[in-house]
């Protein structure tokens, strides 16, 4: 019995190392992807393969970026951004499923709505810009509103398809208890779509992010979508390009934040 | 007197292009305590007579009365089992079982030791704090037996509760149904394709058939069975005698509509 004993757990140490091995050959790859990359850029910026005027290099980048940092400026943009899109995000969020919740409540309602709903889908949201900025001035509410516009129809279409998706005989037992129609959406729709909402929150990180970026293009005087649009007119690409990198990295950490929240609440709710 | 009564009641499933009548002119009438079946193909419309009992479908003429007073879903007449015990994933056992009293916004603290009470009489002890997912068909099918009891319905519909378990659990579960039923005596109808399982548990059964859906024989089953729980009534005698007759019923119909 002990040397089979024995070779199973040899077997299980041999599993982990190849778990491991595998996890490290990954990680290898996603590094050098990432220094080819940048490399490759800075090479290229200056034996000239490209113009480094326009494609600045990551030194030049870098550069920009601790200089802005050390006089707090780069603060300030990140600040406005981020404040921005995180109430655009929740906003759109919370309002879509509002919506929905109004749409599900009447089935009449949510048939007179299906048009407006498809039209206001297919719209690019972001051609409201112009007249968004003239409803609610050159402030930072009209780029919240975009960036809660950009979302909230979509949200709206996810989550009541997800409510219609609940498995009718939920309703039916709870009718049979004699529950009202709100009832039945606390006790079973609601908590029975959380996972889809929590889905659809994935989405609207990504689309917050476009809807205050062009908003901030159009109007703002502060906000990395400003500077981005600021670095264009001025022609100083390692502006544009650290701005750039800002957002990817502030875009991807808010994608993360979204991620670990949904693993915690699933887990929590069943 | 008749306890639950079912006059002339006719439903039509209504579409866009065509329409069905899904039950035509069904009458009959329960004794309080009674156990029915009904019994026959799929689309003869039994689910949808449980529906219309619930008061949950309005059919489109006739009349459902208990004690002799139109139902409404909001009393808390009926108790219903479905096929699979749609139990909320979210909620623990105890929630689960506590649903009722919650929609009714009942305050009684005895219900809570009433809620312990039928989930030990079903077996099922420290569970309260569980999630559904931890346990087995059959030990989820009895926390809905519960849920439904904990109502005190005056009346039970069983929609084939049992078709979703494995054969062992079903028999099993048949004779903690019946038993159950039987102590607390309550009125209760069985919807079922079996024609074993009706045997085995009720005191009447209706055998109906499709296109319209109608009852089409109504069987006594023999005192002797009926004092028996549904495991050992399928080991009787008499059982097989009223299986034969009841399947020649149903190949009878069923020869009838291939026509």
């Amino acid at each position: 019995m002990a040397p089979e004993t024995k070779t199973d757990s040899q077997l299980f140490q041999q599993y982990k190392y190849n778990l491991k091995r595998e996890k490290r050959i990954i990680i290898t790859w996603q590094l050098a992807l990432l220094i080819a990359f940048v490399g490759l850029w800075e090479i290229a910026s200056r034996l000239y393969w490209i113009d480094p005027l326009l494609f600045s290099s990551p030194s030049e980048v870098t550069q920009v970026l601790i200089s802005n940092m050390a006089d707090g400026s780069m603060l300030k943009h990140i600040q406005i951004t981020l404040f921005e899109t995180i109430a655009g995000f929740i906003i759109g969020t919370l309002v879509g499923i509002i919506f929905a919740s109004v749409l599900w409540s009447s089935s009449r309602f949510s048939k007179i709505m299906d048009p407006y709903l498809v039209i206001m889908n297919a719209m690019p949201k972001v051609a409201l810009g112009p007249i968004l900025i003239v409803a609610l001035g050159t402030g930072y509410v009209s780029i919240i509103a975009m960036g809660a516009l950009i979302s909230v129809i979509i949200t709206t279409l996810v989550i009541y398809n997800a409510f219609n998706e609940v498995d009718p005989n939920y309703e039916k037992v709870l009718r049979s208890f004699g529950a009202t129609r709100w009832q039945q959406f606390k006790e079973a729709i609601f908590p029975a779509t959380l996972p889809a909402m929590i889905s659809t929150l994935k989405v609207n990180v990504g689309l917050s992010w476009v809807g205050v970026i062009v908003g901030e293009f159009l109007v703002a005087k502060q906000g990395l979508g400003y500077l981005i649009i600021y670095g264009f007119q001025v022609f100083d690409f390692s502006l544009v390009l650290s701005s750039l990198v800002l957002i990817a990295i502030f875009a991807a950490i808010m994608y993360k934040v979204v991620e670990k929240l949904e693993g915690r609440l699933i887990r929590s709710k069943t | 007197m008749s306890f639950l009564t079912i006059d002339h009641v006719t439903h039509h499933y209504f579409l866009a292009n065509s329409y069905k009548k899904a039950l035509k002119d069904i009458s009959l009438s329960i004794k309080q305590g009674e156990f029915v079946a009904l019994l026959g193909p799929s689309g003869c419309g039994k689910s949808t007579l449980l529906s219309i009992i619930a008061g949950i479908v309005k059919h489109t003429s006739g009349e459902v009365l208990l004690e002799n007073k139109p139902i409404k879903p909001t009393d808390k007449t009926i108790g219903y089992m479905l096929q699979q015990d749609y139990l909320f994933p979210w909620k623990t056992i105890m929630e689960n079982v506590m649903i009722g009293p919650k929609i009714h916004k009942s305050n009684d603290p005895a219900i809570l030791t009433k809620a312990e009470t039928l989930l030990n009489q079903v077996g099922l002890t420290g569970i309260s704090e569980a999630y559904p997912e931890s346990l087995s068909g059959g030990m989820r099918q009895r926390v809905a037996l519960v849920r439904t009891l904990l109502n005190n319905p005056k009346i039970l519909l069983l929609d084939e509760p049992f078709s979703a378990l494995d054969y062992q659990t079903k028999l099993k579960l048949e004779d903690l149904v019946s038993t159950t039923l039987k102590a607390f005596n309550k009125t209760a109808i069985l919807v079922t394709h079996d024609i074993g399982e009706a045997i085995a548990m009720a005191d009447r059964i209706f055998v109906m058939e499709a296109n319209p859906g109608m009852i089409s024989k109504v069987f006594e089953v023999p005192i002797e069975l009926r004092q028996e729980a549904p495991f050992s009534v399928r080991k009787h005698p008499k059982y097989q005698v009223l299986f034969d007759k009841v399947w020649e019923e149903l190949e009878d119909k069923e020869g009838k509509t291939e026509e």
